[in-house]
């Protein structure tokens, strides 16, 4: 049997938007939580905490599209316009982001600071409801007719896609909470175990809810699931979403500062998990496989054969800059540029 | 009908991918020689340990941050554009395109994001040489992510290598013909000459804006005089590689030189039309003022050369909009010339003595700051809209590429475009403005060299005193 090229492709794009969800999740979830955070100190440490590393995890997103791109096309060309208004939206959004991120260190008033820390705060909100909008109306499913999108520009609007919404901003909350009670510590680290106590019952609630209205959306998430010996064989991915929350939850009363943060990833990996599990092998549910969405052969060969040494050694430099900025930010070190 | 109606979605498309790209540009284009400029001062300060070119290299570096991080939002919103208002286009040409931006982003985007970090945050980290490391592989990065582009973009000029599937996509045949496609190499050696030549004009109209009110500034001193040493050197090189790139468009995307040139009919001793009004209607150049032969001499190196017209080719062939091309292309060379005539008046003066003490030298090399990144706008104005109306030359249409999305949701994506491009970039923008009126002083926030390296979460209070000086300086600094 010779090497099938386009699953190879399909599990390295869904692990590099695995890589993006944590981490652009965490730093997004920073400006998620601005709001519940008031002074400028403590939130010119939440900036600091993440200012070294946010350019390489956005870098993330654009290796997704870039990789739909290139080696999903078909895939690329029906959900992105399907997709058109939120993910315009979420794009604005980061821009937005972006750019207050490097401005509000730099703003001459304090009124010019606020609309910074204003415009870092509702970008971050808005990049990620519509990045959780944009995996419930995908789950839902894209009307294709021949290679192109069929439906209109407000399909994507659903009480679903709204709930998924929600709940991404709460995960994404989870997370930021949990990267702050590892990289802070004194009154911020305090209310970062607050937080995450409570944003943790939030994501949870989520995930339960999701997954309960997923069977009734479609017959085949309910075939997927349910039927026999699906059953068994899906059982340990509830189960062991249940035994992560366990133990999240004791982390925090604990006071663990880096296992909350690792736990929270594990609920994040198992309910992408359950997604791959639902949507398997459909990259365009609900009818254009991987195999169909994949590009020519020999563009998939080219790629790949790039990609074998680049992924791990942008794997190990990553990792590297993480290694150097390790360690709690205090106030007022060290100083940005 | 009413006259409020919308433009057709592929124009409201266009004017979209338009607009986000050439906001887009401004940053990379500047960047790119920035990086480079910034490993060059860097490397000068390990060598010779002299506190001016650190200094200079936190200046920029400050600056550098702020660009690149504009560039990076700007740019992520390129890599989605494809698909959310190019679908057609995308599907067809992804087998061809896909790795080209695929590997963009494996070899340039994460080594210039990953190493950024350190560049802006790590020197007292890593040490001097890491750092030295970090800062030249962002600029390595911005290189390679500069080849990839352009390759991927310049086989849309010049497309080779594919064979069209019978399902009308491009499918790759040979990778080498594709990446090395016939216009990528003049393309690629253009624009970077060209994000060169836009990095000295801004570095050097910074110098002299210092100069004028300092003229014994040293800071000031060095990056002026770096950036006429570039404008000496390169301006004038890149009018021989923008000969050699034009000459290889003659050859392989004619209706676009004629457009250029303003040439309707097909002859010899073909003039070289410096100003007038292309009429595509009927067909003529109107009030133009031309060399007679100078054309066929730069084109053909014939004065006898016999010149393609527009006339030559099908009337469906022809750039969607002359004025455009043939009104950019003379922006673009005019901006050139002068940047040579600053180059030669810098290098007359650096003779004389005097390039520290010439008001009028730095007064003109103050007015040519933005004349980089204009240049490089109409340069891409020339390029791109001389494509048309093609997507990939000669092969899809731009009418055949646009995604299946409505009118009005495209004019509402267009409209937010522009009003948030225009908010964000340009509060950046104004940002940049004032960092660049900062007169740059001896000990730029940092800690000084030779410091010990610190470990995590110890202050670096030196440079936060001098970072709070530096808050409450006043615009016009006093004299050193």
């Amino acid at each position: 049997m010779s090497l099938d090229l386009t699953l190879i492709w399909a599990l390295l794009i869904a692990t590099a938007v695995f890589l993006y969800v944590v981490m652009d999740g965490f730093d997004l979830g920073v400006g998620i939580l601005f709001p519940a955070v008031r002074g400028k100190a403590e939130r010119d440490v939440m900036v600091n905490t993440v200012a070294p590393v946010w350019d390489g995890n956005e870098t993330w997103l654009i290796l997704g599209g870039g990789g739909l791109f290139a080696v999903f096309p078909l895939a690329y060309a029906t959900i992105l316009p399907a997709l058109y208004m939120p993910l315009i939206l979420m794009l604005l959004a980061l821009v937005f982001r972006g750019v207050a991120f490097e401005m509000r260190f730099r703003a001459a008033s304090p009124r010019s600071q606020r609309t910074w820390d204003r415009s870092f705060s509702w970008g971050s909100y808005v990049a990620a409801f519509c990045q959780g909008i944009c995996l419930g109306a995908l789950v839902q499913g894209i009307r294709v007719e021949g290679r192109a999108y069929a439906g209109g520009w407000w399909d994507w609007l659903t009480p679903f896609s709204v709930l998924t919404g929600a709940a991404l901003v709460a995960g994404y909350g989870l997370l930021g909470a949990c990267w702050l009670i590892w990289k802070t510590e004194g009154e911020l680290q305090l209310r970062a175990y607050r937080l995450a106590r409570r944003l943790g019952l939030v994501t949870l609630a989520s995930i339960v809810i999701v997954s309960a209205t997923m069977p009734i959306l479609s017959e085949a998430f309910r075939v997927r699931w349910l039927a026999w010996p699906n059953l068994a064989l899906a059982a340990p991915v509830p189960a062991l979403v249940a035994l992560l929350a366990w133990r999240f939850f004791v982390a925090l009363d604990r006071r663990a500062e880096v296992t909350p943060f690792l736990y929270a990833l594990g609920l994040f990996l198992m309910s992408y998990i359950g997604l791959g599990i639902s949507l398997w092998p459909m990259i365009v549910p609900p009818a254009i496989s991987i195999w169909d969405a994949a590009t020519h052969p020999s563009s998939q060969a080219f790629l790949l054969a790039g990609a074998v040494v680049l992924v791990p050694m942008i794997l190990i430099y990553t990792a590297y800059v993480y290694w150097l900025f390790r360690g709690k930010v205090a106030a007022g070190a060290p100083g940005y540029h | 009908m009413s006259a409020l109606e919308l433009p057709s979605a592929v124009n409201l498309a266009r004017a979209q991918f338009a607009l986000t790209v050439v906001w887009h540009f401004l940053f990379p284009a500047f960047t790119i020689g920035l990086a480079s400029y910034l490993a060059v001062l860097e490397g000068f300060w390990l060598r010779t340990g002299k506190a001016v070119y650190l200094d200079t290299f936190r200046y920029w570096l400050r600056i550098f941050a702020v660009a690149f991080a504009m560039g990076v939002v700007s740019g992520l919103v390129m890599s989605y554009q494809f698909g959310t208002n190019w679908s057609v286009f995308a599907d067809r040409t992804a087998p061809v395109l896909g790795p080209l931006l695929g590997y963009e982003v494996l070899t340039a985007f994460f080594l210039e994001a990953g190493f950024l970090g350190v560049m802006l945050f790590g020197l007292e980290r890593v040490g001097k040489r890491l750092h030295f490391l970090a800062t030249c592989l962002v600029a390595i990065g911005t290189l390679i992510s500069a080849f990839w582009i352009l390759s991927a973009n310049s086989w849309m000029q010049t497309p080779t290598g594919h064979v069209v599937g019978p399902d009308g996509r491009f499918n790759p045949a040979d990778w080498w013909a594709i990446v090395f496609n016939p216009s990528f190499p003049y393309r690629f050696a253009h624009t970077v000459t060209g994000a060169y030549l836009t990095t000295a004009m801004i570095v050097g109209a910074v110098g002299a804006w210092h100069l004028l009110h300092d003229r014994d500034n040293p800071r000031a001193r060095l990056m002026f005089s770096m950036a006429m040493w570039m404008a000496a050197a390169v301006a004038p090189a890149q009018l021989v590689i923008g000969d050699l790139h034009g000459g290889n468009s003659y050859e392989h995307q004619p209706a676009k030189v004629a457009a250029m040139e303003g040439h309707f009919e097909t002859e010899r001793r073909a003039a070289a039309i410096l100003f007038g009004w292309p009429d595509a209607e009927a067909g003529l150049v109107r009030d133009r003022i031309g060399i007679p032969g100078l054309a066929s001499l730069y084109l053909t190196h014939d004065l006898d050369g016999e010149v393609r017209g527009l006339k030559d080719v099908p009337r469906d062939t022809w750039p969607t909009n002359l004025p455009l091309v043939f009104w950019s292309f003379r922006i673009m060379v005019g901006l050139g010339l002068l940047m040579i005539a600053l180059g030669v008046a810098g290098l007359w003066l650096r003779h004389k003595g005097r390039l520290y003490d010439a008001p009028w030298l730095h007064r003109f090399a103050v007015g040519m700051g933005p004349s980089g990144l204009i240049a490089v706008t109409a340069g891409w104005t020339v390029t791109e809209a001389g494509r048309q109306p093609f997507t990939v030359y000669g092969a899809l249409r731009t009418i055949d590429s646009v995604s299946p999305v409505a009118a009005p949701a495209v004019a509402a994506s267009l409209a937010a475009f522009a009003v948030v491009y225009l908010a964000v970039f340009g509060a950046g923008i104004w940002f940049l403005l004032h960092l660049f009126n900062q007169a740059p002083h001896a000990h730029e926030p940092g800690p000084p060299p030779g410091q010990p390296i610190r470990t995590a979460g110890i202050t670096p209070a030196p440079a936060l005193v001098a970072g709070a000086q530096d808050a409450g300086r006043p615009l016009a600094q006093p004299a050193e």
